[in-house]
C-alpha cells in the first residue's frame, strides 16, 4: 500500500489518454449517433431548404440565383395568403381535442363492467390511417349520398356540401382531423388521471370542493404535464396536416383547402410543380412559424427543469 | 402465335433495312420504364416487350412499370440519378422540362429514315421542340362527346352540328329532369378539356396554341368571348352540381344512370361505361359541334410516347426498340380492342374494328382539318396550367369571379413565358 501511494505519478500517466478524461467524454460519445443523424437529417436539410428559397430552379437544370425575389413573390400570392390563414384555422381548431379528449377521458375514467372495451372504441380512431379517416369522412360529406345530409335532412336543414364548399371545406377537414386526435388526447389524459393523487381529492372532498370547482383546482393542476403533452403533439399534428387535405379534397376547390405544406409540395413536387426554390421559400416560412412553437416547447421544458 | 412469328419477321426485316450499318447482334441489358400500370396496357406492353426480347436473344431486357400517377413525379429523378435506357412519357410541352434540361436523347435520325418518316409524319409536329423529335409516339386517342343514345331516341333530339342545336338539345335534356354534361372536376384537368373544345371552337386551333404560347393575354376579349360561351351552358344548368367533389371516374355513374346524357372524354372512358353496362344501343358519339361558323374544326388526340434518356446505357438497342414499337404491325396489335382499344400512330397500321375508334378514327383523319392539339394540360406548360385548371374549376363554380381568374392567369403567365 505504500508503495503505490509514494508513485501516483506513473500510475497516472500509465493510465490511457481515455481513461484519464472518462468523465468528460463518455458523454458525448454516447450522444454521437443522435448528433451525427441529427446533423445529417435535420440540420443539414434545414441548411439546404434555405439555400435553396434563394434560387430559381425546376429541380433539373441549373439553378439561378435570385436573391429575395421569392419571398418578395409569396408577399403578393393570394394562394399563399389562402395557405397561411388556413395554416391559423387548422392551429386554432384543431386544439379542440384538448378539451375534446379531456372530457371523453374524465368520462371513461370509472370502473364498469366492459370499461377496457369502451376505452379502446374510443380509442380506435387513433390506429386508423389518415388516409382511411380522409375517406370515411368525405363519403360522409357526400353532397347527394353522405350520411351528414341525411341526419340534416331528418332536421329539416337543406343539404349543404361542405367539401365542395370554399368556405367551410376547410372546417370539415379539420372535424375529420379532430377525429383521431381527440382520441389521442384522451389517451394521454386518460394516463394522466392514473397518477392523480387521491389524498388531494380527498381533502377537496373535505373543503367541499366538488363538480366544476373540484375539476378546475384540484384534477386540471394535477394533469399538467398531459396537457403539455397533449398541446405539443396537437400543434405539431395541425402543422403537419397533409394527408387529410390530399385524400379529401386534394387543396381543392380552387385551392381553397391548401396549408402550407400543401402548397410547397404543389409547387415544388407535384405532376405540375418544377419550382423548387418558391417550394423551399414555403418551406422556410412554415419552418419560422413552426420554430415559434418549438421555441415556446423548449423554453417551457427549460423551465421545468429548473425548478427542479 | 400469328402475331409473334409476323412481327418477328417485319420487324427483322425492317431493323435489317432501316438500320443498315447497325450491328445485327444487339447485346447488354435494356432496361424500360413504363407507366402504363392498368392491368390491360400492362399486359400488352409486357407482351410487346416479351415479343422484342424474342427477337434478341442476347439483350438482357430489364421492366419495370410504375404507377402512371406517381410516375409523373418520380420521372425526373430516375431521369436525372438512375437513367433507364427507355422510358414512356406524353408528346408536346410535357417533354419540354426534360427537353430544356437535356435529359432527353435527340432521335431526329430515326425520324430522318423513311419507315418512320413517312408513316408517323402526322404526328411528327408533337413530337418536336427546337426543330428536333424527342421521342416516338405508340398510342393516341380521340377526345369528344360520349352520350346516351337511348335519352336522345327517347327526347327526340340528333347529334347536334352547331353551338345553336347543342343548346336547345341541352334545354330538352334539363326540361327532362336530366343534366346535359357529366364531369368531376376534382382533380382539375377534365375542366382543362372543356376549354380546350370552346376555345377552339369559338377561335380556333391557331388562337389556341397562341394563348399556350403566351402570345395572347388571358384577359383578351377573345379569350372572354369563348368563357362567355362556356358560361351559357353554365347558367342553363347543363353540369352536374357538384363536380367539384368527383374525379372524372366518379363522375361516370350520373351518365350510368341516365342522369346525365353525355360526358365530354377521351376514349379511354368507353371501356368503363361498357363495364358499367352502357352497350353499344345505349352510348354513342359525336365530334364537338362547331360554334363559331367557319372557325376549322380541331381536335383534343393526347399522344403517349417513349424516349431514350439522355444519360440511357444502351441507346443502340433503345433506338432498336422505338423502331419496334412503331413499326405497323406491332402498331396494330398493341392499339386493337383487346390491349389498348385506341389508335396506332402508324399510317400502314390497321384500326381494330370498333364502334368508337372507327368513328374517332375517321374524325382525327378526316374532318380536323384546323389540326390535333395534345390536351390542355401537355399544350400549355406545366405551371400555366396548373393555375389556370384551377382557375377553370373556378370558373365552373362561380362564373363571377372571371375578371379575377383572368387577372391571376395574366400574372401568372407573366412570368412562366418571360423565363
Amino acid at each position: 500500500m505504500t508503495t503505490a501511494q509514494s508513485t501516483p505519478a506513473p500510475a497516472a500517466s500509465e493510465r490511457s489518454w481515455y481513461k484519464r478524461n472518462e468523465i468528460a467524454i463518455t458523454p458525448w460519445l454516447f450522444l454521437a449517433p443522435a448528433i451525427l443523424f441529427f446533423a445529417f437529417y435535420v440540420i443539414w436539410p434545414i441548411y439546404q431548404s434555405i439555400s435553396i428559397s434563394f434560387y430559381a430552379w425546376d429541380g433539373l437544370g441549373e439553378a439561378r440565383y435570385v436573391g429575395m425575389a421569392n419571398y418578395v413573390e409569396l408577399m403578393d400570392d393570394g394562394a399563399f395568403e389562402v395557405s397561411l390563414w388556413n395554416n391559423l384555422k387548422w392551429l386554432l381548431f384543431y386544439l379542440l381535442a384538448i378539451p375534446g379528449g379531456l372530457f371523453i377521458a374524465l368520462f371513461l375514467n370509472q370502473t364498469v363492467t366492459g370499461i377496457r372495451i369502451y376505452k379502446s372504441l374510443f380509442f380506435f380512431p387513433f390506429v386508423l390511417s389518415q388516409v382511411v379517416v380522409g375517406l370515411v369522412f368525405s363519403w360522409f360529406y357526400l353532397p347527394n349520398e353522405g350520411l351528414l345530409n341525411g341526419i340534416l335532412a331528418l332536421v329539416g336543414l337543406g343539404p349543404v356540401n361542405v367539401l365542395g364548399d370554399p368556405t367551410w371545406a376547410t372546417y370539415g377537414i379539420i372535424a375529420a382531423g379532430l377525429w383521431p386526435q381527440t382520441a389521442y388526447c384522451m389517451i394521454l389524459y386518460l394516463t394522466g388521471l392514473n397518477a392523480v393523487d387521491p389524498e388531494q381529492i380527498e381533502a377537496g372532498r373535505l373543503d367541499n370542493a366538488k363538480g366544476w370547482k373540484m375539476l378546475w383546482y384540484i384534477i386540471i393542476p394535477q394533469l399538467k404535464p398531459a396537457t403539455f403533452i397533449a398541446f405539443v403533439v396537437t400543434i405539431i399534428g395541425a402543422l403537419r396536416s397533409f394527408d387529410l387535405i390530399s385524400i379529401m379534397t386534394n387543396g381543392g376547390p380552387f385551392g381553397q383547402t391548401r396549408v402550407l405544406s400543401f402548397y410547397m409540395f404543389e409547387k415544388a413536387l407535384s405532376e405540375y410543380g418544377f419550382r423548387m426554390g418558391y417550394g423551399a421559400a414555403i418551406a422556410v416560412v412554415l419552418f419560422l412559424i413552426m420554430l415559434v412553437f418549438i421555441a415556446y416547447f423548449l423554453w417551457s421544458m427549460w423551465k421545468e427543469e429548473q425548478v427542479r | 402465335m400469328r402475331f409473334t412469328t409476323k412481327s418477328m419477321l417485319m420487324a427483322l426485316a425492317g431493323s435489317t433495312m432501316m438500320a443498315g450499318a447497325a450491328t445485327a447482334e444487339l447485346t447488354g441489358d435494356l432496361r424500360i420504364f413504363l407507366d402504363t400500370s392498368n392491368p390491360a396496357p400492362r399486359a400488352t406492353m409486357e407482351k410487346m416487350i416479351g415479343d422484342f426480347g424474342a427477337m434478341h436473344p442476347n439483350l438482357n431486357i430489364e421492366t419495370t412499370v410504375i404507377d402512371r400517377e406517381a410516375y409523373k413525379t418520380q420521372i425526373r429523378n430516375f431521369l436525372t440519378a438512375d437513367s433507364p435506357d427507355v422510358a414512356t412519357w406524353y408528346a408536346a410541352n410535357r417533354m419540354s422540362p426534360y427537353v430544356k434540361a437535356g435529359l432527353f436523347e435527340d432521335v431526329s435520325d430515326l425520324w430522318q429514315e423513311p419507315e418512320i418518316a413517312e408513316n408517323l409524319a402526322s404526328t411528327k409536329g408533337a413530337m418536336t421542340i427546337d426543330g428536333k423529335q424527342w421521342g416516338v409516339p405508340y398510342t393516341y386517342y380521340q377526345w369528344g362527346i360520349y352520350y346516351r343514345k337511348d335519352i336522345y331516341e327517347e327526347l327526340g333530339l340528333n347529334e347536334p352540328a352547331n353551338f345553336e342545336e347543342m343548346k336547345s338539345n341541352c334545354q330538352a335534356i334539363i326540361d327532362s329532369g336530366r343534366k346535359c354534361y357529366t364531369i368531376g372536376t376534382k382533380f382539375l384537368w377534365t375542366a382543362g378539356g372543356w376549354f380546350d373544345y370552346l376555345n377552339m371552337r369559338t377561335h380556333g386551333f391557331d388562337f389556341h396554341m397562341a394563348l399556350a404560347n403566351g402570345e395572347v393575354k388571358w384577359t383578351d376579349d377573345r379569350v372572354k368571348q369563348t368563357f362567355a360561351n362556356w358560361r351559357e351552358l353554365i347558367d342553363m344548368g347543363a353540369f352536374v352540381d357538384n363536380h367539384q367533389n368527383y374525379s372524372w371516374q366518379e363522375s361516370l355513374p350520373f351518365i350510368v344512370n341516365g342522369e346525365a346524357a353525355a360526358i365530354l372524354k377521351g376514349n379511354f372512358a368507353v371501356a368503363p361505361l361498357r363495364e358499367a353496362g352502357l352497350d353499344d344501343s345505349k352510348l354513342d358519339f359525336y365530334q364537338f359541334p362547331a360554334i363559331t361558323e367557319g372557325v376549322a374544326l380541331a381536335e383534343d388526340a393526347p399522344t403517349d410516347t417513349f424516349h431514350i434518356p439522355a444519360n440511357a446505357s444502351n441507346k443502340e438497342a433503345a433506338r432498336e426498340f422505338l423502331r419496334f414499337v412503331v413499326s405497323p404491325d406491332v402498331q396494330t396489335e398493341i392499339n386493337n380492342g383487346d390491349n389498348l382499344g385506341q389508335l396506332p400512330v402508324n399510317a400502314k397500321a390497321s384500326v381494330d374494328d370498333d364502334k368508337f375508334l372507327n368513328e374517332g378514327f375517321e374524325m382525327l383523319s378526316s374532318n380536323s382539318p384546323g389540326g390535333v392539339a395534345q390536351f390542355f394540360d401537355r399544350d400549355y406548360p406545366a405551371e400555366m396550367a396548373a393555375e389556370a385548371m384551377q382557375g377553370l374549376q373556378e370558373f365552373m363554380v362561380f362564373p363571377d369571379n372571371l375578371d379575377d381568374i383572368l387577372n391571376r392567369l395574366d400574372k401568372v403567365a407573366a412570368r412562366v413565358y418571360a423565363q
